[in-house]
């Protein structure tokens, strides 16, 4: 299942809305929010409105030829990642292959690096990371830290997890 | 009338007699009492009539205790009720104090301990052995100092399933994570800071290293979460290696960092790790912090100070209230 986030511009009057969720629904889709940004209407007095929804990722493309063809589609973006943690690395990063390191995350499929901050102040000294990781959902990025945390011990990294505040 | 035995009398122990000193103070708690023997390593001072506790702390003010019955000869020789025993750790053979708690036990006297070495070692054993013996064995100076965690936890939680424990245990870790949060110095400067602060001893491996703090939480989780873990089972990741630019880095995304101890369902682990600034763990200085995370009332913090003389003495007489005393919020 992908999440999906679309935003069309409808005619202010009855009737719009529908014409963009029928086909949702047709293609088996599950509406998690409508977003009516009525201040932000257009010049020809159109309302963008944002509709996130979950849907089988093989139909995606098929559903947004379908409202293309009933209203204007402004955006849409598959919001395939949902879950992220900020990680830190301190150690030799860089000469321990930090392209290895970060494909580890990424050639998982289910998890990516989409963020790095590093700080190298001298030469041969250890270096600090901040790696942001998202993930497809909670589990994966559990597993995800998990396969970091075996690199990096093989590597001498220290890495240093946020502390796990989920709600009980 | 109480009898009790102080065996070690460094800082903890007399910090001991100095409370149990003040009579008209603890005996409103738990009555008549006499202390019959302090001993430490090299000497011991003994009576069965009772000592005088000013003495001793004078006599080990200019050097050691009179040469004299040793511990284990006062386990086997005299009559006393309650031990408290606070001779020096050691996380790995337990020793001496395991072989002391033992003796103790088995000839029907409670023991109270600040040691944490023979709990590490043989929580099990010890706990069943009290039980057997029909005695008390209590700890509440062991882990975070004066706070009240074992009790806590114990009681006052009572008919909670405890799901997860996590917080600061060496409060010596904390003061060097904090001031390099403040001041972006090196760990090293930071450690020799410490060193002349005297909050960290010439051997700082033991803190730094992130071992006492993974020897607490051996014992908080085979005494409040009913583990049977060992010392081996901790995960154990130190300080030492953490850079000032680390600290830069985490406050760009609202971190700090501070080295947490955790016990859950996935494992013992001492670790440092990423905390939100204004997470009510992420406290400054010597303090010590847990968050105890259980299924009815949910979370519980306790802040206090994990370590000092007269701190710790504190757990160790809220343990001898406990035993003797006659609750009197009742």
């Amino acid at each position: 299942m992908a999440i999906v986030s679309i935003v069309v511009e409808l005619k202010d009057q009855p009737g719009q809305l529908l014409r963009v969720l029928e086909p949702i629904s047709r293609l088996g889709g599950n509406i998690l929010s409508i977003v009516h940004q009525r201040d932000k209407k257009t010049p020809l007095g159109r309302i963008p409105v944002e509709i996130s929804l979950q849907i089988d990722e093989k139909k995606v493309e098929d559903l947004i030829k379908i409202i293309k063809s009933e209203t204007i589609v402004r955006s849409y973006n598959e919001v395939r990642l949902i879950a992220t943690t900020s990680i830190m690395l301190v150690g030799h990063i860089i000469h321990t292959d930090l392209g290895d390191t970060i494909n580890s995350i990424d050639r998982t499929g289910f998890a990516e690096v989409v963020d790095m901050h590093i700080s190298m102040p001298k030469l041969n000294e250890p270096s600090t990371a901040m790696v942001t990781i998202s993930a497809t959902g909670k589990e994966k990025l559990k597993e995800a830290i998990e396969l970091l945390r075996d690199v990096c011990r093989r590597k001498g990294i220290l890495m240093i997890e946020p502390l796990n505040e989920e709600p009980v | 009338m109480i009898r009790i035995a102080i065996f070690g009398f460094g800082a903890v122990g007399q910090g001991v007699a100095e409370i149990l000193m003040q009579r008209e103070r603890i005996e409103r708690w738990i009555g008549r009492y006499e202390v019959v023997a302090v001993a430490d390593s090299r000497g011991s001072l003994c009576s069965e009539d009772g000592i005088s506790l000013k003495e001793a702390i004078e006599v080990k003010k200019r050097g050691s205790l009179p040469e004299g019955k040793s511990v284990m000869e006062i386990i086997e020789s005299m009559d006393f009720d309650v031990a408290i025993e606070a001779t020096p750790t050691n996380i790995e053979t337990g020793e001496p104090g395991l072989s002391h708690i033992r003796a103790c036990l088995n000839k029907g006297s409670h023991v109270i301990t600040s040691n944490k070495g023979p709990l590490v070692v043989a929580y099990k054993e010890l706990a069943e052995l009290a039980k057997k013996k029909n005695v008390k064995l209590a700890f509440e100076a062991t882990v975070g100092g004066a706070m009240p965690l074992i009790k806590l936890a114990k009681r006052d939680l009572a008919g909670n399933e405890i799901i997860s424990i996590k917080g600061i245990l060496n409060g010596t870790c904390n003061y060097i994570l904090s001031r390099m949060e403040q001041e972006r110095l090196s760990y090293q400067q930071i450690l020799a800071e410490a060193k002349e602060l005297k909050i960290v001893e010439a051997n700082a491996s033991y803190d730094v290293e992130g071992i006492d703090s993974a020897a607490k939480l051996v014992i908080l989780a085979n005494a409040v979460m009913e583990m049977d873990a060992t010392f081996n089972d901790v995960e154990i990741v130190g300080i030492t290696s953490i850079t000032p630019e680390a600290f830069e880095i985490a406050m760009e995304k609202g971190y700090t960092i501070r080295l947490i101890a955790e016990a859950s369902r996935d494992g013992l682990r001492v670790s440092p790790r990423l905390l939100p600034l204004h997470h009510p763990l992420a406290v400054r200085g010597t303090l010590n912090a847990v968050l105890i995370q259980t299924d009815l009332a949910r979370e519980v913090f306790v802040i206090g100070r994990g370590a000092g003389k007269i701190e710790t003495a504190s757990a160790i007489i809220s343990d001898l209230v406990d035993i003797y005393g006659n609750d009197r919020t009742n």
